[in-house]
């Protein structure tokens, strides 16, 4: 039967790892479960779930630092930043109800683990960059560090990139230091009236190559632009391109004058206000267009140099009943693919090949996920890189095993 | 300083092995004459030489490859070296490996203002890339203060950061892609013009990694526009502790600087005698402060930055008015080390990071080790993102004082490790901090890390010596040891 553990120390971890060795088996590496349908689907003897490894061991808001365990949710740590003006730069986003999860139960070490980063994306990086240091338990039955708590650290190999993002297949945190930002005073948001998606991208690229700071740049068709909440938003009635400015608030204004004065040419614009800019990129980051979905769909994540965004799209609609938008200044395509079978994943690993980007199955089902790659196949030096990564830290194969690729 | 055991079947070799890279390099690719491998005897941290084995300069990452896969078969090793700047030893001979020298990779292979990157060979210098971008308004955000000459690929080496990194980050944050060359001579690509990575973070583990892991040979950066107005705040302080204070201050004000450096007394003295640009000599502690983006922006920051320098007791204020005065402000400050260098005729230069706010205590503290070891030290700081570099003064022509300087240094750091900091924050730890590595790190936290090392090259045959105090064989770091459980948790659910 299968068991979940709840460790409350690295230490436990330690002990629950290492009886998995010595008694071979294998455990899915959880936190509170709201991304668990993501990766090939795993069947593993038991469950460590990081729950009970929460709360914020250190916080130093002059210092712009904070240390918490994997199991600290989402929500208690960005209220406690909020009270200090401060937050994740990076945007965390929930993908709790596009993945069939309620909201606000993620957790700290799972946006870690799957690198997540929303719309700030462009400006900030994602989780990976404001990962800091981290303690972590290997699949050797190991507690070992990396990183500390400074931004300024080259001193040994960087580990903590390999953590975030590796989906719990190599170790399991027991203890992540981030860096926090301030919060921006002011939100504004800029609407450019972009029914052609070439247009969008040209207003995307004029605006993120001008002095004003943009901190957020996506493009919305018709069809997801009336799914919206804001009422603003939605009543527009056509696509659009958001650009969204952020900082103190005569700098957001003086920009967003500026700002519209150069993309006057593209077509009409209007302003979004600070709240109503907040739950719109909210609806965004959390991609939240594609929250209703029937089980032929499948939900990708694709990222791609931006001028390549377009080229791509095409190819998919042609052959695809796809609807989607972009985000990142058009680096990043949401693509909700309907009707075929594999999800759509052969035409898009073979329209984008192996360096081109990569595509994530986000949503889809099981016997997509099992019979498709969920993460971009690799060429075969990387992949022989990713095995021989997995052997350093767990060469039992007992955490999360197959999640990403097969073996691994 | 201890390096590997030379090989002395490798050694013993030399006249063949020249001859065998003679057949795969362009003859004048090989270097084997002592006078012209002397050029290559050090690299910026100038107190450890040592003659390399032989000099090659590939100019394709074919050749690079050739000369890897011929080393991989012959058990060579190699050390690849970019512009040769490194202040940590990272790219030191070894009396039985081939340098690799990247210097003919010096083409910007593609500006690509649609996708905001550049695609450049790995000897291109980092300022060369914003060079390539500036006249349409761009630049490359990573600025160490050797720019002008230290390699892009050198910087993906180290991981090299600058006085702008609190807001715009390192080098990694700034790396969209790589090109390298593993010591089998595979040639990897990894990531491109897009973001993140879809599997493993393969190049954020490369990124940082000293030259350990694989030879670079390309590199695809992101490049941002240039801010419209850049001005500067210079404030004169009384004492270290309200210039930190000031610090921590604007920092909680929710202000990020585009750059905030701190200097000390003995540093604003040196740092004013060598380029006489008006800093007030009466400060304890002199604060820089560089707040860029849109003008309106700016104008209203200086002024909140201003009143948080009033409030913690600033001596002097001057606000830049014109370009001419910002770049004043930081003339001293660029030119701190070779002002220290004029006066004293020689100066260790040291990198730990602290948390900012132990700033004070240190600076404290390492006044009580200046007076112990009868040696000056002059400080300048990366206040934004707590990178303290101590220039420790010494002579090494009066014997022992090198000696001195180095253990003075190990202090430093190790007290850096003390307060909650690291070893290094940009310099990197080559040959030069690895043997304090065991004050930050346990044997298994190396040990895991020198896993990743076996992952990319198992031999062990690229740039041996460097950042590990030990070196396993990789074979014996694979197996899987369960130490015995002595404590048992009675609450946890077992198996």
């Amino acid at each position: 039967m299968t068991e979940q553990l709840n460790p409350i120390t690295a230490r436990d971890t330690c002990e629950i790892i290492a009886d998995a060795i010595t008694s071979e088996k294998t455990l899915e590496i959880m936190g509170a479960g709201s991304r668990r349908s993501i990766g090939r689907p795993m069947e593993t003897d038991h469950i460590l779930s990081t729950s009970a490894l929460n709360g914020i061991s250190l916080y130093e808001p002059d210092e712009l630092v904070l240390r918490a365990g994997p199991g600290t949710t989402m929500t208690h740590l960005q209220s406690e930043l909020a009270q200090n003006g401060q937050m994740l730069a990076f945007e965390p986003p929930d993908y709790g109800p596009l993945l069939g999860a309620p909201l606000n139960l993620g957790t700290l070490g799972g946006v870690v683990a799957g690198n997540l980063a929303g719309p700030r994306r462009i400006k900030v990086g994602a989780a990976r960059d404001h990962f800091l240091g981290v303690e972590a338990v290997s699949g050797r039955g190991e507690i070992f560090r990396s990183g500390g708590r400074v931004v300024k650290n080259v001193t040994g190999y960087d580990l903590c990139k390999l953590m975030a993002g590796s989906w719990g297949t190599l170790g399991v945190m027991t203890d992540i230091t981030v860096k926090v930002m301030p919060a921006p005073e002011k939100t504004r948001t800029l609407l450019v009236n972009c029914p052609n998606l070439s247009v969008a991208l040209s207003v995307m690229t004029a605006a993120l190559s001008s002095p004003h700071d943009v901190s957020a740049a996506a493009w919305l068709p018709q069809s997801i632009v009336s799914k919206s909440a804001v009422s603003y938003v939605a009543s527009s009635g056509a696509a659009l391109a958001a650009l969204r400015l952020e900082g103190i608030s005569r700098s957001v204004e003086e920009r967003c004058r500026s700002l519209r004065e150069d993309l006057a040419s593209f077509g009409d614009l209007e302003e979004l206000h600070s709240h109503n800019s907040l739950n719109f990129w909210r609806e965004v980051r959390d991609v939240r267009a594609f929250i209703d979905f029937g089980d032929r769909d499948a939900l990708w994540k694709i990222s791609v140099a931006p001028a390549e965004a377009q080229a791509l799209l095409n190819k998919l609609h042609a052959v695809a009943d796809m609807d989607a938008f972009l985000d990142w200044g058009g680096g990043l395509i949401w693509a909700q693919v309907s009707g075929m079978d594999d999800g759509g994943s052969s035409i898009i690993r073979r329209t984008m090949g192996a360096e081109g980007g990569h595509a994530t199955l986000i949503r889809g089902s099981i016997k997509q996920r099992a019979l498709e790659p969920v993460f971009h196949p690799e060429l075969p030096a990387v992949a022989r890189l990713t095995e021989r990564i997995k052997d350093a830290f767990d060469p039992k194969r007992i955490l999360n095993p197959g999640r990403m690729f097969e073996g691994v | 300083m201890r390096m590997p055991e030379p090989n002395n079947g490798v050694l013993s070799r030399r006249t063949e092995i020249v001859s065998d890279l003679r057949r795969i390099l362009p003859a004048e690719c090989v270097i084997a004459e002592e006078e012209e491998l002397r050029a290559y005897e050090c690299d910026g941290l100038t107190a450890y030489r040592q003659l390399p084995l032989i000099v090659v300069l590939p100019e394709t990452t074919e050749q690079v490859s050739d000369v890897l896969q011929y080393c991989y078969g012959e058990g060579i090793k190699i050390v690849p070296r970019g512009a040769g700047t490194s202040l940590s030893g990272g790219a030191l001979p070894l009396a039985d490996g081939i340098t690799l020298g990247l210097g003919k990779f010096n083409r910007i292979l593609e500006v690509d203002y649609k996708n905001r990157c550049v695609r450049a060979q790995t000897g291109v210098t980092n300022l060369a890339i914003t060079n390539a971008v500036n006249g349409e308004g761009f630049y490359y955000a990573p600025d160490p203060s050797s720019q002008i000459a230290c390699s892009i690929g050198g910087n993906v080496a180290e991981n090299s950061g600058g006085v702008h990194c609190l807001k715009y980050g390192l080098t990694t944050n700034n790396l969209l892609g790589i090109e390298m060359v593993l010591m089998d001579g595979e040639i990897v690509r990894l990531g491109g013009k897009y973001l993140d990575a879809g599997g493993y973070d393969l190049m954020g583990i490369v990124t940082g990694s000293e030259g350990l892991l694989g030879v670079i040979t390309e590199v695809t950066v992101r490049i941002l526009r240039s801010p419209s107005t850049a001005r500067a705040i210079l404030i004169g302080f009384p004492s270290s502790q309200s210039a930190g204070t000031c610090v921590a201050d604007i920092i909680g004000a929710g202000i990020i600087p585009a750059g905030m450096e701190m200097m000390d007394q003995p540093a604003i003295h040196a740092a004013e005698a060598f380029v006489k640009v008006g800093y007030p000599l009466e400060a304890d502690a002199l604060l820089i402060v560089e707040l860029d983006g849109p003008s309106v922006e700016v104008d209203e920051l200086i002024l909140r930055v201003e009143a948080i320098a009033r409030k913690n007791g600033a001596q002097s204020i001057r606000i830049s008015e014109s370009e001419n005065e910002r770049n004043d402000f930081w003339a001293g400050r660029k030119a701190a080390f070779p002002a220290v260098g004029r006066i004293s005729p020689d100066y260790y230069c040291m990198d730990g990071t602290i948390p900012r706010n132990r700033l004070s205590e240190v600076l404290d503290r390492m006044s009580d080790f200046s007076e112990d070891f009868g040696l000056r030290v002059a400080n300048v700081f990366h206040a934004g993102d707590g990178n303290l570099h101590p220039l420790i003064l010494y002579d090494a022509n009066s014997p022992g004082e090198l000696e001195k300087a180095e253990q003075f240094g190990a202090e430093i750091l190790k007290l850096c490790v003390e307060v909650g900091g690291v070893l290094t924050g940009e310099h990197g730890v080559g040959v030069e901090k690895r043997d304090l590595m065991g004050e930050m790190f346990t044997e298994v936290d190396l040990n895991q890390q020198q896993r990743v090392k076996c992952a990319f090259d198992p031999t062990q045959q690229l740039n041996p010596g460097k950042v590990f105090p030990t070196l396993h064989r990789c074979a014996e770091l694979g197996r899987v040891h369960i130490h015995s459980q002595q404590t048992r948790f009675p609450d946890l659910p077992r198996f």
